[in-house]
């Protein structure tokens, strides 16, 4: 945890912290048009008359876009407006076609709504969130690849965006942080957002202010457009320092719009003065009232996945899984739902299913740096490994080998057992005879152990091992060699 | 509502409308006459009433998602004053 | 040749007694000796003759042929068509090509009927005398220097002068009626929502009507039925089944009764007007019509809600004229900022400017509240004052325009005098409403007075029977300016 945030204020400065993020929604088409969102297309192929906001054109509004806005609602446990309008935003700027941005103002999709987010230190603090809107992205800017200009790629313009406002009650950047993230969770875990901040399809602006405590609310800034979690907490830092050592060398705020710099890993304002404009919201004329009928919000109630947090309660109270592994599973959807499916094939295996997938698979994925979603063991595949090894037809280690061929893609669990002839050994007889050869080969040893050191079992365990190829059962093998070094 | 000039250059900012120095006066007159007509608006008795902001009750209509439209880079392009390498081109802006 | 009607064309079309080619020849032919009204942006002679072809070889193959198929007409030059500049009458778009046909376009094409042309119109819609084009003022045919109304002047007398028996027009505060009235023609503004917007360059979104200019209300009929309809494109489309116009022009007026508001016959209102339109009551009296006096008691208040609310729209709406993506852009462009204020100074004419001004202010912070919220207040204290006229009656009438056409000139230094001549028009429009203007014969100067009917909301089929049954017993529709 960065100090700064919470030792470098001192006791007599309290940090006021908002945070409005921008999350696409991951729809196939945009929110007023029927163009395509792929992230990563050829500049301007994916813009359409509509989003070109050529002379003539309408905005047809995206039905998808509106059962996500509903989904996130809900977990969120907010009013979803019965009727709700999109507004204009006016302002000009080159990546904004129509010279307004179509959003929503006095009546958003979602009202008011509460998100649980729990701390590093293990403290769950409540956020409320004021509002979710939808509003449609803007194009982007290319300002380095032509001299003196600028170019404008309108493939992201028209995408849909829910913004999510919180109120401004966290009094830290590692508050805001644990908040940003469990939105991230909640987006992606809903399926209504990829959450890929490298492609900014989720964005998070920053509003910053700090009083003295009791004191009225300071003035803040914005700290716009910042797409990753450790700039986020830096920013955070850093403005919060800033105001502080501002004030408290007789300076006033300015109530501005910043953007941070990672490379300096300061903020600093903005140039342009699109801050200052006057936007002029009124209700889009070419768009009626959204109205959404209590039906359609419980269709879409019915169709919410288990969230996060009642999930990772479920783990604890009914299957029994200490609450930091719980944490871990439901750290995301994809997790989850690869445990959940591992355990459906192993019921009343919680335990061993959550010990595999948060030992080996998480220690193969990071080691290859990928999620789990690319795993290259299918979560099937892992549970027949397991079913293995709970029928004893290998060890615990031998199944660690298994998993690691399997990664390297030689095949499924009964191949590789059945490949390399790994089935343990359970057979006594089998067993007998090799423990016998072992302990002929080494009869100082064995001398040594019947004299009284018996610190050397472990030895003669390992060279039965080693010479069973790892497959002797472990607990057959204990059992037979005690009984031969006692001498029967 | 008196209009001063800084005032005319305000909206004429907002709508990006460049005005010479000197057109002002007029357009200061022109503006004045008009917005003297709605004068009359604040003697009407509406407080009681909701904004009517579309002539229907109509709810909005809702299309599905479907990618219905491809590649008109081309021809949209085509009707840009100044396009290049795939991008419409503006003068450079600074962040 | 006296202009026939569309019946009458399609009828001589059907029986091979002419051929499309003919019939559009004729109509270029005529465009080219009525080219001194400027009632034209641009004629398309080659693609016209074209398309006329076209029908006719599909006529020779025999196919079913709509009632339109072959009839030359023109688009007001605000409806984008493919490949055809649009210019929406100003510099702002003299060189803009649309990629795509506006939805209005679509559905005549697929009648078959043949567009000889665009006509000018006031630059993005904004005026009533289209004095305000770029591509030169419009002469009214019954008046070598008389306007011929606005916005959709180029329409009005295009149809007037008999050069296209029809041609579409759009009406956001009386652009339809106005210029109909002024050129003796009958004009119809449908329910808004009626006509889908999808392709119509838009000055006032919540406002802004597709409708049709013709020599009668039966042609008028025919056009609508093509034209209206819903389309998703368009989110303010009504999706409602409408019942065809054309099978109801005959039934009879009995009983109809027609409201007459005492608001449209005050002081402004030219004596020889009045005369005329009450001339035109009493002719429908005849056929059966009842009429009622009625009052419209917030019909003052409209103009100012209206000149608040369409510039506040257009102000938004003409945001995209940037000079980035298509349309004019200034030549002598150093930053971001002049690229915008120089080529949108240069593009819009004074007219658009002060308009975009003024609903920039009617949008802006500490005046949202006392302006626009207020306008849309209005708006609905008119909408209510027609609902409550129409519990007692059927149609609402009066003069659609306070005087004949005046003058070249006359207005066009004054904006609040021009903004006074929509006095009768702009209420229609903020509710939504459908109306017509159906010639009244001449006022003392010679000059066409046009009567306005309005109904309640997809009401189109009794305004045009009623339309219908006047033209059926006057003939103040078929007169015709001296050539």
């Amino acid at each position: 945890m960065n100090a700064s945030s919470n030792d470098s204020a001192a006791p007599t400065w309290q940090a006021v912290i908002g945070l409005e993020i921008h999350a696409q929604l991951s729809t196939a088409s945009k929110l007023f048009s029927g163009a395509a969102t792929a992230y990563g297309a050829e500049p301007n192929t994916q813009a359409s008359l509509v989003d070109c906001a050529l002379p003539g054109t309408l905005p047809v509004a995206n039905r998808e876009a509106v059962r996500k806005a509903i989904q996130f609602g809900l977990a969120i446990g907010a009013t979803v407006a019965p009727h709700s309008v999109f507004a204009r935003k006016n302002y000009f700027y080159p990546d904004l076609p129509k010279g307004y941005q179509i959003s929503q103002y006095e009546l958003p999709v979602v009202g008011r709504g509460t998100l649980a987010v729990r701390l590093d230190d293990g403290r769950v603090i409540h956020v409320e969130i004021e509002r979710a809107h939808l509003e449609e992205d803007a194009g982007k800017s290319v300002h380095d690849a032509f001299h003196a200009e600028t170019g404008i790629d309108l493939n992201r313009a028209g995408t849909p965006l829910l913004e999510i406002v919180s109120a401004p009650v966290m009094n830290s950047a590692a508050e805001a942080v644990a908040y940003m993230r469990t939105v991230h969770t909640l987006v992606r875990w809903l399926g209504i957002c990829d959450g890929n901040m490298q492609e900014g399809s989720f964005r998070c602006d920053c509003n910053v202010s700090v009083r003295r405590p009791g004191a009225a609310l300071g003035t803040r800034t914005e700290i716009k457009n910042v797409n990753s979690f450790r700039f986020v907490e830096k920013a955070i830092d850093y403005e919060i320092e800033r105001q502080i050592r501002a004030l408290e060398n007789g300076e006033t705020i300015v109530q501005e719009t910043r953007l941070y710099d990672p490379a300096r890993h300061q903020t600093r304002p903005m140039r342009s003065k699109e801050s200052a404009d006057d936007y002029r919201y009124f209700p889009d004329p070419d768009l009626p009232p959204l109205t959404i009928a209590p039906a359609d919000i419980e269709h879409e109630r019915a169709r919410l996945p288990e969230l996060p947090q009642a999930r990772r309660q479920r783990y604890v109270d009914e299957l029994g899984l200490p609450d930091a592994d719980a944490g871990q599973l439901c750290a995301d959807r994809a997790t989850t739902d690869y445990f959940e499916a591992v355990l459906a094939e192993l019921p009343g295996q919680a335990k061993l299913c959550a010990n595999w997938v948060l030992g080996e698979v998480a220690a193969n994925l990071n080691e290859a740096g990928i999620e789990i979603d690319a795993a290259p063991v299918a979560a099937s595949a892992l549970a027949q490994l397991l079913t293995r090894l709970r029928e004893g037809i290998i060890s615990g280690k031998i199944a660690k080998d298994v998993f690691a061929a399997m990664w390297a893609g030689q095949g499924d669990a009964d191949a590789i057992i059945d490949a390399r002839g790994l089935k343990q050994i359970s057979d006594t007889g089998a067993l007998g005879a090799a423990i016998d050869a072992v302990l002929a080969e080494y009869p100082a040893q064995l001398a040594d152990y019947r004299g009284g050191n018996e610190k050397l079992l472990q030895f003669f365990v390992g060279q039965v091992m080693k010479r069973t190829r790892g497959q002797a059962n472990p607990q057959q093998l204990n059992d037979v060699l005690r009984q031969k070094l006692a001498g029967s | 509502m008196p209009l001063d000039h800084a005032a005319v250059r305000h909206i004429a900012r907002l709508a990006r409308l460049a005005v010479a120095d000197d057109q002002l006066d007029s357009l200061r007159s022109d503006l004045e006459r008009v917005l003297h007509l709605f004068d009359d608006l604040a003697a009407a008795n509406v407080d009681h009433l909701a904004p009517l902001a579309h002539p229907h009750d109509q709810s909005l209509g809702q299309r599905d998602d479907v990618v219905t439209e491809g590649d008109r880079s081309e021809e949209l392009l085509a009707l840009a004053p100044s396009a290049q390498g795939g991008y419409f081109l503006v003068p450079k802006v600074i962040e | 040749m006296s202009p026939a009607s569309i019946a009458t064309l399609a009828a001589d079309l059907a029986a091979g007694r002419c051929s499309a080619e003919q019939l559009t020849e004729q109509a270029l032919a005529r465009a080219q000796r009525a080219a001194h009204l400027n009632s034209f942006i641009r004629v398309d002679a080659e693609a016209a003759l074209q398309a006329a072809r076209a029908v006719d070889a599909r006529r020779a193959l025999g196919h079913e042929l709509k009632a339109l198929a072959g009839i030359p007409f023109a688009h007001k030059d605000i409806f984008c068509t493919k490949g055809i500049t649009t210019t929406c009458g100003s510099r702002m778009l003299e060189h803009f090509v649309p990629p795509y046909d506006a939805q209005v376009v679509e559905r005549l094409g697929r009648a078959g009927a043949v567009s000889i042309g665009k006509t000018n119109m006031d630059e993005f819609a904004m005026g009533s005398s289209n004095e305000n084009s770029a591509y030169g003022a419009v002469t009214n045919p019954w008046g070598s220097a008389r306007v011929p109304g606005g916005s959709s002047g180029g329409s009005a007398a295009a149809v007037a002068a008999g050069i296209v028996p029809f041609a579409t027009g759009t009406d956001t505060g009386g652009s339809i009626r106005q210029p109909a009235a002024f050129c003796g023609v009958t004009g119809l503004k449908p329910t808004y929502g009626r006509v889908s917007r999808y392709g119509m360059i838009a000055y006032a979104s919540s406002l802004d009507c597709a409708g049709v200019l013709a020599r009668s209300a039966a042609d008028c009929a025919r056009v609508f039925d093509e034209i209206a309809g819903f389309d998703a494109r368009d989110a303010t489309s009504v999706d409602r089944a409408a019942d065809r116009t054309v099978d109801a022009l005959d039934q009879p007026l009995a009983g109809l009764r027609i409201g007459v508001a005492r608001e449209y016959f005050g002081s402004g209102v030219q004596d020889g007007v009045a005369a005329r339109t009450h001339a035109a009551l009493r002719e429908l009296e005849q056929q059966g019509a009842v009429l009622v006096d009625i009052t419209l008691p917030s019909a003052h208040h409209a103009i100012a809600a209206y000149y608040v609310i369409a510039p506040a729209e257009a102000s938004s709406n003409l945001a995209r004229y940037d000079g980035v993506r298509y349309g004019h852009r200034s030549a002598d462009v150093r930053s971001l900022d002049e690229l915008y204020s120089r080529s949108r100074a240069e593009g819009f004419g004074s007219e658009v400017q002060r308009r975009i001004l003024v609903g920039t202010y009617a949008l802006s912070a500490g005046y949202y509240d006392a302006y626009y919220l207020r306008a849309q207040k209005v708006r609905r204290l008119i909408a209510n004052d027609f609902l409550g006229a129409f519990e007692s009656v059927d149609l609402i009438a009066g003069p659609t325009a306070p005087t004949t056409a005046f003058g070249l000139g006359e207005k066009s230094g004054d904006a609040l005098a021009m903004y006074a001549a929509d006095v009768n028009t702009v209420a229609v429009n903020l509710a939504g409403l459908p109306a017509i203007s159906v010639p009244a014969g001449f006022a003392d100067d010679g000059l066409p007075v046009g009567l306005q009917l309005i109904a309640p909301a997809f009401a189109e089929a009794r305004l045009l029977n009623t339309a219908h049954a006047l033209q059926r017993v006057a003939d103040w529709h078929l007169q015709e300016p001296a050539a």
